[in-house]
C-alpha cells in the first residue's frame, strides 16, 4: 500500500508538467485502442470470406441446429405424416435465421406450440455465420439494412404520413394477432403472438419477411418494403408517445379494465361502505350497538 | 314520582314568552314552508330511520355512480357528435392525422384531445358505468342472500332486475358510439346476433341498421336511444326502486329490540344525509380517481370502425363478458337446416336463449320462494345466508354459472397470462359450464348446514375458550362458556322451517284432491328445500343443556359452587358480544 501511494505521490508531482498531457491523451488513446480490439464485432477484424463464414456456419450447425433440422438442413419429419421435428431451411434465407437466432427463440430449450423469445446462444460472428451457411442452402430473403426499416432518412411530413399510414396497415394485418397495441395475443394449442413492445425494428422487418412460426408470411408484393418500414415506424411512434390516459393496465383491452372496475372500483367502494358505517353516531368513546 | 326539576321554568316573569326572531335560515325555512309545505313533507322524511350496516350500502354506490354518470355524460354531450359523416382527421393525434373516420369518431378524439378535461370526464364516464352494473350485481347479491326479496318487497326485486338489464344496454349503446374498432366489432357481433333469430332475424336487422349493415343510421339512433330513452326509464325505475323503499321501510338484521314492527338504526338528519353525503363524494372520488390514472377505452390506439379489420382481445365490457364466454366455449358446428334456412343454434343458444333465460330464473326466485313455502308474512328481518341453506346454494350455484362463462370470454387473455392452451381452456369451460355450477350448490349447502349446526352448538354448549382442562383422571376437555344473552337472542331469532305436505292426493271417496299435482310438486321442492337444514333448540333443549353444563362445570371443577368463568379472567374473550351469562 506504501509503495502505491508513494508511486501515486511520485506521479503526481508530474501532474502539471508540460509533458502531462500529451501523455495521459496517449494512455487514453492506447487503452480505447486496445479495447476496440478485444470487443470490437468479428467483421472489423476478421474480414472472413465469404466461404469461410459457411464453413464456420456449417459446423455451428452441425453443432447446434442439425439434430432437427438435419445435417443438410433438409429437416427432420416424424413417424406420423406431414409433421416435422424440424422443418427444412432450404431457402428460407439469411433473415429467417437472422430473426430466429439472434432473439434467442432458435436453438429452442424444447419443443412445444411455441418458440419463445430467450437469451441469445451466439454471438453476433456465429449468427453471421449461421445465416450465411442457411442462405448458401438456397436462395432466400437477405437480413434487411438499417435503411429499410428506418424512416432516418424521409422529412418531417414524410415521416408524419408513414406513421399514420403504418398505423393502418397495422390496423388491418397484424392487430387480428398481435393486438392493438401490439400488446399480443392468443394463437390456438398454446402458442400465442408475441409482445411487439421493445422489439428491434430489424426483427419486425425480419418477421415480416419470413412468417416465423405461426405468422402468415409478409412477401413484398403483398406489403411492400415501404409498407413495412411504415408498420415499423408507427410501432415505435406508439410507443415514443406518452400514455395520454395514465396506466394501460397490460393494453389488453376490456378484459383488464374490467378486472380493475371489479377489484379497484367495487373493492375499494366496498370498503369505504364498510368503513362509514361502522363509524357510526355516538356520544361515548366506546362503540354502541345500535 | 320524582320531578325532573332541571326541565322546570327557572324564570318568575309575569308576561307572556315569545319567540326570539328567527335566524337567517329560520327565517328561510319558514319562507319555503309558507309556500311549498315543506314541513309536513320533511317532518316525516327527515327523521326516517335507517339501520346501520354495511352491506346496505351497496346499493348507494349504483345509486351514486349513476349520478356521475349523469354528470360526466352531460359534459361528453357538450362535444360529441353523433353522425357516421365522413371526415378526415386533422387533431392533436399524430397518429391517426389524415385519416378518414366518422364525425362521432372525430369528435370523440377531439373530446380526448382537445377539449380540456375531455380525456378525463369520458374516463370517468366509462369508469363510472362499470362501477354502476358492477354495483348493483353485488347490491342484487345481498338482497337474495339476506332473503330480502321475500313479501313485500318482490316488485322491488323485479324493478331492480330490470335495472340491472337496463343498465347493461345503457352500458353497450355507450360502448358503441364512439364507433372505433372496438366498438363497431361489437355492434358488427350484435348485427350477427339479431340475424341468428329464426324468421324475423333479417328484418330486424335491416329495422335496426336502417339498411344493410353498417349503413348510416346506426351511431344516431344509438344516441338517443343512450342519452335519451334508457336513462330516462332508468330514471323513472330508480325513483321508483327507491320510494318503495321508503315504504316498505329498510330491512334489517335480527337482534334484541328489533322486530317486523320497527326499525332500528339512526334517523336520516342528521345521520344518514351525512353519511350518504360522504359516501357520493367518496364514489365521485373513487371514480375520479380511476379516470385521472386507469386508461380505459384508448380508441385512439383502436382507430375508426372498419368491417376488415380485428384486433385480439376483442372483447365487451366486463358486464356484457359471460354472453360472449358461452359464445367461445359453444361448439360452433351446431348448425341445422330447415326448409333451405339454417338455425345457428351455435348462436341462438348462448345469446339468444340463455341470457333471457337467466334474467327470467333470477325474476322468478322471490315468488318460486314464495309459493314453495306458502309464507305470506311480511319479512322485515332478514335472514343469514346459511339460515336458508338451498336458497344460498343456488345464488352460489348461480354465481358460479356466471362466474366459468365470465371467465370463458376471456379465454385469450387466460391462456396468454398463464401460458395455458385457449383450446384446453374451451374444452374445460364446456365441461366445467354443467359440474361447476352443481359442485358449488351442493358445497355450498353442507357447508351451510354445518354453519348452521356449529350456531346451534354455540347455543347448547357454549362458545369455544379455548381453554384446554385436565381432568384428575388425565381426561383432556375443552371449557365451554355459554354465550352472551343478546348473542343467544340473535342466534335464534330465526323461524324453524317448515315442510310442506300433502296429507294424500285422494279424499275418502277415493276422488283426486284439486291442484293435487302442483301440491305434490310443492311438497316435493318444500322437502328439496328444508329437510336437511338444522333447526334452532328448543326452549327445553335449552334448558337441559344449561343445567347440564352447570351440572358439568361444578363436577369438573371440583368446587362446591357451579364455575363462573372467572377462574379464566386472564383468558376469557374480549368481545363484550361474548360476556358470560352467568356473570355474578
Amino acid at each position: 500500500m506504501r509503495v502505491l501511494n508513494r508511486t501515486a505521490g511520485r506521479l503526481s508531482r508530474h501532474r502539471r508538467g508540460p509533458l502531462a498531457g500529451l501523455a495521459v491523451l496517449l494512455l487514453g488513446l492506447l487503452i480505447s485502442g486496445s479495447l476496440y480490439t478485444v470487443f470490437a464485432p468479428a467483421q472489423a477484424t476478421s474480414q472472413a470470406s465469404e466461404t469461410e463464414q459457411v464453413a464456420q456456419g456449417k459446423e455451428l450447425f452441425l453443432a447446434s441446429c442439425a439434430f432437427c433440422h438435419g445435417k443438410n438442413g433438409e429437416g427432420v419429419p416424424t413417424v406420423r405424416d406431414g409433421y416435422q421435428i424440424g422443418p427444412s431451411l432450404v431457402g428460407v434465407g439469411a433473415a429467417a435465421v437472422d430473426f430466429q437466432v439472434g432473439t434467442g427463440r432458435m436453438p429452442m430449450a424444447s419443443p412445444g406450440a411455441q418458440a419463445p423469445r430467450k437469451k441469445v446462444a451466439f454471438n453476433d460472428e456465429e449468427v453471421a455465420a449461421l445465416a450465411a451457411y442457411v442462405a448458401s442452402l438456397g436462395p432466400g430473403p437477405a437480413i434487411p439494412s438499417q435503411s429499410d426499416y428506418s424512416i432516418e432518412g424521409l422529412s418531417e411530413e414524410e415521416r408524419q404520413e408513414a406513421i399514420s399510414r403504418g398505423g393502418q396497415i397495422f390496423l388491418t394485418n397484424c392487430t387480428a394477432c398481435h393486438n392493438f397495441n401490439g400488446a399480443g395475443g392468443a394463437m390456438p394449442r398454446g402458442g400465442y403472438a408475441p409482445t411487439l413492445h421493445g422489439v428491434e425494428g430489424k426483427y419486425i422487418y425480419e418477421a415480416l419477411l419470413t412468417g416465423p412460426q405461426n405468422m402468415p408470411n409478409f412477401s413484398n408484393g403483398n406489403l411492400s418494403p415501404e409498407e413495412k418500414r411504415d408498420v415499423i415506424a408507427y410501432l415505435d411512434s406508439i410507443q415514443d408517445t406518452p400514455e395520454y390516459a395514465g396506466f394501460t393496465l397490460g393494453g389488453l383491452g376490456p378484459v383488464s379494465e374490467g378486472m380493475f372496475a371489479w377489484l379497484v372500483g367495487i373493492g375499494g367502494l366496498v370498503g369505504a361502505a364498510v368503513w362509514i358505517a361502522s363509524h357510526t353516531t355516538r356520544s361515548k368513546k366506546s362503540k354502541v350497538n345500535a | 314520582m320524582s320531578v325532573d326539576t332541571s326541565k322546570v321554568a327557572t324564570s318568575n316573569r309575569t308576561d307572556a314568552a315569545t319567540a326570539s326572531k328567527p335566524g337567517p335560515a329560520g327565517s328561510l325555512a319558514s319562507w319555503a314552508d309558507d309556500r311549498l309545505g315543506l314541513a309536513t313533507a320533511m317532518k316525516k322524511n327527515l327523521r326516517k330511520v335507517f339501520p346501520d350496516h354495511w352491506s346496505f350500502m351497496l346499493g348507494e354506490i349504483a345509486l351514486w355512480s349513476f349520478v356521475v354518470l349523469l354528470l360526466t355524460g352531460v359534459f361528453l354531450t357538450l362535444w360529441f357528435n353523433p353522425s357516421m359523416g365522413h371526415v378526415t382527421y386533422e387533431g392533436s393525434y399524430d397518429q391517426l392525422r389524415g385519416i378518414g373516420m366518422s364525425e362521432s369518431m372525430a369528435s370523440t378524439l377531439h373530446i380526448s384531445f382537445d377539449v380540456r378535461g375531455g380525456l378525463l370526464m369520458r374516463q370517468m364516464h366509462h369508469w363510472a358505468a362499470m362501477i354502476f352494473i358492477a354495483s348493483m350485481m353485488v347490491h342484487l347479491l345481498r338482497v337474495a342472500f339476506t332473503g330480502a326479496y321475500r313479501k313485500p318487497r318482490e316488485l322491488n326485486w323485479v324493478i331492480g332486475c330490470i335495472l340491472l338489464l337496463l343498465g347493461t344496454l345503457e352500458g353497450f349503446t355507450g360502448y358503441s358510439l364512439p364507433d372505433d374498432l372496438l366498438s363497431g366489432t361489437g355492434v358488427r357481433a350484435a348485427d350477427g346476433f339479431l340475424k341468428a333469430t329464426p324468421v324475423a332475424g333479417t328484418y330486424m336487422s335491416f329495422l335496426l341498421f336502417g339498411g344493410e349493415f353498417p349503413g348510416e343510421s346506426i351511431i344516431p339512433r344509438l344516441y338517443i336511444v343512450h342519452v335519451l330513452l334508457i336513462p330516462g326509464i332508468l330514471l323513472a325505475l330508480i325513483a321508483a326502486h327507491m320510494l318503495l323503499l321508503v315504504y316498505h321501510k329498510h330491512t334489517q338484521w335480527p337482534g334484541p329490540g328489533r322486530t317486523e314492527q320497527n326499525v332500528v338504526g339512526f334517523p336520516m338528519l342528521p345521520v344518514y344525509a351525512a353519511k350518504a353525503g360522504g359516501f357520493f363524494f367518496m364514489v365521485f372520488g373513487v371514480i375520479a380517481l380511476m379516470g385521472g390514472l386507469l386508461s380505459i377505452n384508448p380508441v385512439w390506439k383502436f382507430g375508426p370502425y372498419d368491417p376488415t379489420k380485428v384486433t385480439a382481445g376483442s372483447q365487451p365490457d366486463w358486464y356484457m363478458g359471460w354472453p360472449d364466454g358461452l359464445l367461445r366455449i359453444m361448439p360452433s358446428h351446431m348448425e341445422s337446416v330447415i326448409f333451405g334456412y339454417t338455425i345457428s343454434w351455435n348462436v341462438l343458444i348462448p345469446i339468444l336463449l340463455v341470457p333471457p333465460l337467466m334474467l327470467t330464473v333470477l325474476i322468478v326466485l322471490p315468488f318460486l320462494e314464495g309459493w314453495i313455502t306458502g309464507d305470506k308474512r311480511d319479512h322485515h328481518l332478514l335472514q343469514r345466508p346459511r339460515n336458508a341453506p338451498t336458497r344460498t346454494a343456488v345464488m352460489v350455484a348461480l354465481m358460479t354459472f356466471y362466474g366459468l362463462a365470465w371467465a370463458a370470454g376471456g379465454n385469450d387473455i387466460i391462456a396468454i397470462k398463464l401460458h395455458a392452451s385457449i383450446n384446453q381452456i374451451t374444452y374445460f369451460m364446456r365441461g366445467a359450464i354443467f359440474i361447476g355450477p352443481v359442485i358449488a350448490f351442493w358445497i355450498t349447502r353442507r357447508w351451510c348446514i354445518s354453519l348452521q349446526r356449529h350456531d346451534n352448538e354455540k347455543l347448547l354448549h357454549g362458545y369455544e375458550t379455548g381453554i384446554i382442562t385436565r381432568s384428575v383422571e388425565g381426561q383432556y376437555a375443552e371449557r365451554h362458556l355459554p354465550i352472551s344473552g343478546t348473542s343467544a337472542y340473535t342466534l335464534t331469532a330465526r323461524d324453524r322451517d317448515e315442510i310442506y305436505s300433502v296429507d294424500g292426493d285422494t279424499d275418502a271417496a277415493g276422488v283426486a284432491a284439486p291442484n293435487s299435482r302442483s301440491e305434490k310438486l310443492r311438497a316435493r321442492l318444500s322437502s328439496w328445500m328444508y329437510q336437511h337444514n338444522v333447526q334452532k333448540p328448543t326452549r327445553a333443549e335449552l334448558e337441559e343443556a344449561h343445567h347440564h353444563a352447570e351440572h358439568e362445570a361444578e363436577l369438573q371443577s371440583g368446587l362446591d359452587h357451579p364455575v363462573d368463568g372467572h377462574q379464566f379472567d386472564d383468558h376469557r374473550l374480549r368481545d363484550t358480544d361474548e360476556v358470560p351469562l352467568r356473570d355474578h
